[in-house]
């Protein structure tokens, strides 16, 4: 709750803004840019199949898509510090950790799962 | 009156207890956060289907993998027209911010076409892999992969109906501040599902070539 | 007739799906259908149809939406009890050697929908009622951020309700548990209709719940008072405020979970199947990531409305109030982490168990304190013993010791020997109605003299409460017994005879039950019966503390001529310190929304929708679906949606009250 505390405190008032941020032509054309650059390059990576290792080739393609992300998020979605008192952010922050539980979480219950109970996910990928 | 806990210095002036003016709340001042809290919400039912796959992209039952199905070409081309809707509807957003109501139109018209073209390429992707046998029945890693990539599809496609909605709503009544509100909450709903495709063709497509 | 035909347009319904071979359902049926149309009859003698309609039906207040909210909760509580009331005479009659009265395809049916009804139709609209009724006069308000949607909300509930009640007489409902494990609830296990009532019927209600929960938090968010800052809000509302943030983090969770199950059941895909890869599993770890969330929706609510309670009741401004802030706070986001408690012994290592059992031990702390919180408040005030004190009471007993089972079951070793069995089933049932239930009653008796002018009965009142209480205590603490011994839960026949004084002590404790819950209707009844006697003119029966006792009660479409402001964290007790004198004159035309009957026309299209599903009529569905879209859509070309109140109306409401407040002077 630390987070902007001050904007959070008081109750909206007499405010008359006309809705969330607005883009302009320049950042809509840098984050369609960026984007493009963003989206190019990790199909690239995997269709021309320049990273031989495909540990690194996965973990390079997440990181695209993770800058990817937040580039929409700033220049098309609009998220900053200011809209709505901050609660814009928040609530946006409080939902990537909730993400982060739901997917890490089901992903390391059910490894564990599988790895503790036959038919492995080795098996079951050949299994009718 | 037993007051035991006496908050109240005595003596000291009474304070302001209500607003003489009536202040309004103006109409729909909660709207972008509401709308912003249900896109939130929604990210969250990706982020089970997203779950879903992660566990059960694997289990192909000795059936088709994904290298076996997946056209990274046809993706890579649906992926510029998802993008370039993007860029347009964010046209529109700025010929809205002018008041013009004929480019708005126009860009929404673009837009919309660049959204048709994506849903029509998803469905001649997902036609032909139920032709060659890749039906979503045939494997949890398909069940799985039609149901993430297809509820996608199915958000974009309820975009497109209320897009059209909203640009004879703007036709007939014109830029007005309810029909802003509104072509905002479907700008933050459009780049939202921009943000899930890029989860999307990222851990399904380009990261389903390397298993 | 033609099969093919028939099969097109009833799709797989038949004369069969009628349980008419069930004597059981059609004592329950005549008994419903006599009930029922008495009650229509009656609104129709006393011509009451249009009032109900314009005034309560199509209303978005949200004042008479809580009610109505709370009034559906009641009435499916009968039902949900009904239930229980049967498993316990089935379990009595059935563990002295006997099979019972009820068949094994009947009882799972009743245990199923014991569990979904009390979780999803009982316990999830009393929560939201309260909180509709209270929270925003509580902050200052003059509605909710979205009255329409809060409307559409209200009776999409209904329609799942409506729904899950049609199971009753028309087909047959789910046999697999309140939560529909598969590969149970797969269509190869279970081919009828019963598991697609239960899909059905939870994504419609689903949907209402998700988006009043976006309603509230903007209400709470955008609409408070000037003054109200965050940490100024009475605590009900900061509870309901997480509580909100907890259903629309966790409801879209539901509505995946059961979207990928219809998938499996209609269209024959593979999430949760036992072949071609799909892995039942998958289904219970998504159902608790948001069923472990949902019992804290419930909850905290509850622990708001005792914390309201308890101060006004003990006349102290709640002990520890920020950390009772923070301690929600923390249960709010603890709540995400402790999922898998419900499926220790399902397979996971020992890391993933004790993480989850360190984090399940962990969320008692600040429950813990809130505990404390109540006690200090009570520590050396004036307490005065009136009927939600007492229910205040009683909860922090019992409350307690189900915290301390609960504590017991997060130890993942002593779960392998109690998961699944009777002392799981009366543990949950020691925090939900030692929690929920017991803080709702607190609730309705607290604030029932808000909503209607007169206060609840209170000998009455104390009747239900020492019935409910020890009638709790009758049925339930013998099942720690008998789940110590190891009994597991579902049973329908129990082959030890030495347990059956024990069954028979818990089907006591349900009788006690029963005329705790008969005399809550006759307090009702009662309490209107002696409305005059009753009646409080002031608005603030109980010398309250927060800005809900500031108004006429009950308040008017407007809920304050002028809105309030707020200096002090009990802002209408400040208010009185200060000598606070309620403005005469200088009313101001009112901004309000306009009441409209498109949410309910709404619903009705999606029980239409959920029935054809159900029955795969096709023509219907897609034919209600498109209706639904094309109200929804048409709803959007009103542009008209709200009308001032004339100065003139706020100035005659408010010389009444003038003048009531004076006669009682």
């Amino acid at each position: 709750m630390s987070l902007d505390a001050h904007a959070l405190e008081e109750p909206d008032h007499a405010h008359h803004d006309d809705g969330p941020p607005h883009g302009t032509l320049q950042s809509y054309l840098i984050g369609f840019g960026l984007s493009v650059v963003l989206t190019a390059i990790p199909f690239w990576l995997i269709m021309s199949g320049v990273i031989a290792n495909k540990a690194v080739a996965a973990v390079t393609v997440m990181a695209f898509a993770f800058v990817q992300i937040i580039v929409h998020v700033i220049y098309f979605l609009h998220v900053d510090f200011k809209s709505e008192r901050g609660w814009t952010i928040m609530t946006f922050l409080f939902t990537v950790i909730i993400l982060f539980i739901t997917l890490s979480g089901s992903l390391w219950v059910m490894y564990h799962l599988t790895s503790n109970m036959a038919p492995t996910t080795a098996v079951m990928r050949q299994m009718p | 009156m037993t007051v035991l806990t006496d908050t109240a210095a005595p003596g000291t002036p009474a304070p302001v207890f209500y607003v003489a003016d009536e202040h309004e709340h103006p109409e729909g001042s909660s709207t972008y956060l509401g709308f912003w809290i249900y896109v939130m919400s929604d990210c969250l039912i990706f982020a089970c289907l997203f779950a879903a796959f992660g566990v059960l992209g694997g289990n192909y039952a000795a059936g088709p993998a994904p290298k076996d199905v997946f056209e990274l070409p046809i993706v890579a081309v649906n992926t510029a027209m998802l993008l370039l809707s993007s860029i347009t509807y964010g046209f529109a957003m700025l010929a809205m911010d002018r008041n013009k109501v004929g480019s708005t139109l126009g860009w929404l018209v673009v837009t919309a076409l660049f959204g048709a073209a994506f849903v029509g390429i998803e469905l001649h992707e997902f036609a032909g892999l139920i032709h060659e046998g890749a039906t979503p029945q045939r494997s949890a890693f398909l069940s799985s992969f039609f149901t993430l990539v297809g509820t996608h599809g199915l958000h974009v496609t309820s975009g497109l109906v209320w897009m059209v909605v909203l640009m004879v709503q703007v036709a007939t009544k014109g830029l007005i501040q309810a029909n802003k509100r509104r072509l905002l909450c479907l700008s933050m709903f459009w780049h939202f599902l921009d943000v899930v495709w890029i989860g999307v063709f990222t851990f399904v497509y380009l990261l389903g070539m390397l298993r | 007739m033609n099969p093919t035909l028939q099969k097109e347009i009833f799709g797989r319904l038949t004369l069969d799906a009628i349980p008419y071979h069930e004597p059981i359902l059609i004592v329950t049926f005549l008994g419903v259908a006599v009930g029922g149309l008495a009650v229509l009859g009656a609104i129709t003698y006393l011509r009451a149809w249009g009032y109900l309609w314009k005034d309560w039906f199509t209303s978005v207040d949200h004042k008479k939406i809580g009610v109505m909210y709370i009034v559906l909760a009641v009435v499916m509580l009968l039902r949900g009890f009904a239930d229980a009331l049967m498993m316990r005479m089935q379990q009595a009659l059935a563990s002295d050697g006997g099979q019972g009265y009820l068949p094994a395809h009947h009882y799972d049916q009743i245990f199923t929908a014991h569990g979904v009804i009390m979780i999803f139709f009982v316990a999830m609209p009393f929560v939201t009622g309260l909180i509709n009724l209270v929270m925003p006069l509580q902050i200052g308000a003059r509605d909710v951020s979205f009255p329409f949607l809060n409307s559409f909300s209200f009776w999409m509930t209904v329609a799942g309700a409506v729904l899950t009640m049609i199971s009753l007489f028309v087909g047959e409902y789910a046999r697999t548990g309140w939560l529909a494990y598969p590969p149970l609830s797969e269509a190869a296990y279970s081919a009828d209709a019963g598991v697609d009532y239960y899909i059905w019927g939870l994504q419609i209600a689903g949907i209402g719940t998700l988006l009043s929960g976006i309603n509230m938090i903007c209400t709470i968010v955008k609409l408070r008072a000037p003054g109200m800052t965050l940490m100024r809000m009475p605590v009900f509302t900061w509870t309901a405020l997480c509580t909100n943030i907890l259903i629309v983090a966790a409801f879209p969770v539901l509505t995946a979970v059961l979207a990928l199950l219809s998938l499996d059941r209609y269209l024959g895909f593979n999430f949760f199947s036992n072949d071609f890869g799909g892995n039942p599993m998958m289904y219970v770890n998504l159902i608790w990531i948001w069923g472990h969330p949902e019992v804290y929706i419930l909850i905290l609510p509850a622990f708001g409305v005792f914390s309201e309670v308890t101060a006004t009741f003990a006349g102290k401004s709640l002990f520890g109030y920020t950390s009772m802030v923070y301690a929600t706070l923390v249960i709010t986001i603890l709540s995400y982490l402790v999922w898998l408690h419900h499926f220790f012994t399902m397979g996971s290592g020992s890391s993933v168990n004790s993480f989850f059992g360190i984090t399940t031990m962990i969320i008692s702390i600040p429950t813990g304190a809130k505990m404390f919180n109540w006690l200090f408040t009570m520590y050396r005030g004036r307490i005065r013993f009136e009927v939600p004190m007492m229910w205040t009471i009683a909860f922090m007993l019992t409350f307690v010791l189900g915290g301390m089972t609960g504590v017991m079951l997060a130890v993942p070793p002593a779960d392998f020997v109690l998961h699944n069995s009777l002392f799981l089933i009366a543990h949950f049932h020691n925090v939900i109605i030692g929690g929920v239930l017991f803080g709702m009653f607190a609730g309705v008796n607290y604030w029932f003299p808000k909503a209607f002018g007169f206060k609840l009965d209170p000998f009455w009142g104390k009747m239900s409460f020492w019935f409910w209480v020890s009638g709790f205590y009758f049925a339930f603490m013998p099942l720690y017994v008998l789940g110590f011994m190891g009994v597991t839960r579902r049973l329908r026949v129990i082959d030890d005879p030495s347990l059956h004084i024990w069954f028979l002590i818990a089907a006591f404790g349900a009788v006690l039950i029963f005329i705790g819950i008969a005399s809550f209707l006759v307090q009702i009844a009662v309490s209107f019966k002696n409305r005059e006697a009753l009646a409080d003119t002031t608005g603030d029966p109980w010398n309250g503390r927060t800005l809900e006792w500031s108004t006429s009660s009950p308040p008017p479409a407007y809920n304050f001529a002028f809105t309030p402001v707020v200096h002090e964290i009990d802002a209408w007790w400040d208010m009185k310190q200060h000598g606070y004198v309620r403005p005469l004159t200088g009313f101001k035309p009112i901004h309000m929304p306009k009441n409209t009957a498109a949410g309910l026309i709404l619903a009705a299209f999606a029980t239409i929708f959920g029935f054809a599903m159900i029955w795969h009529i096709w023509w219907l569905a897609i034919g209600s679906f498109a209706a639904a879209i094309a109200t929804g859509i048409a709803h959007t070309f009103n542009y008209h949606r709200d009308f001032y109140i004339p100065a003139d109306d706020v100035a005659r409401t408010e010389s009444e009250r003038t003048q009531a407040l004076s006669a009682k002077a």
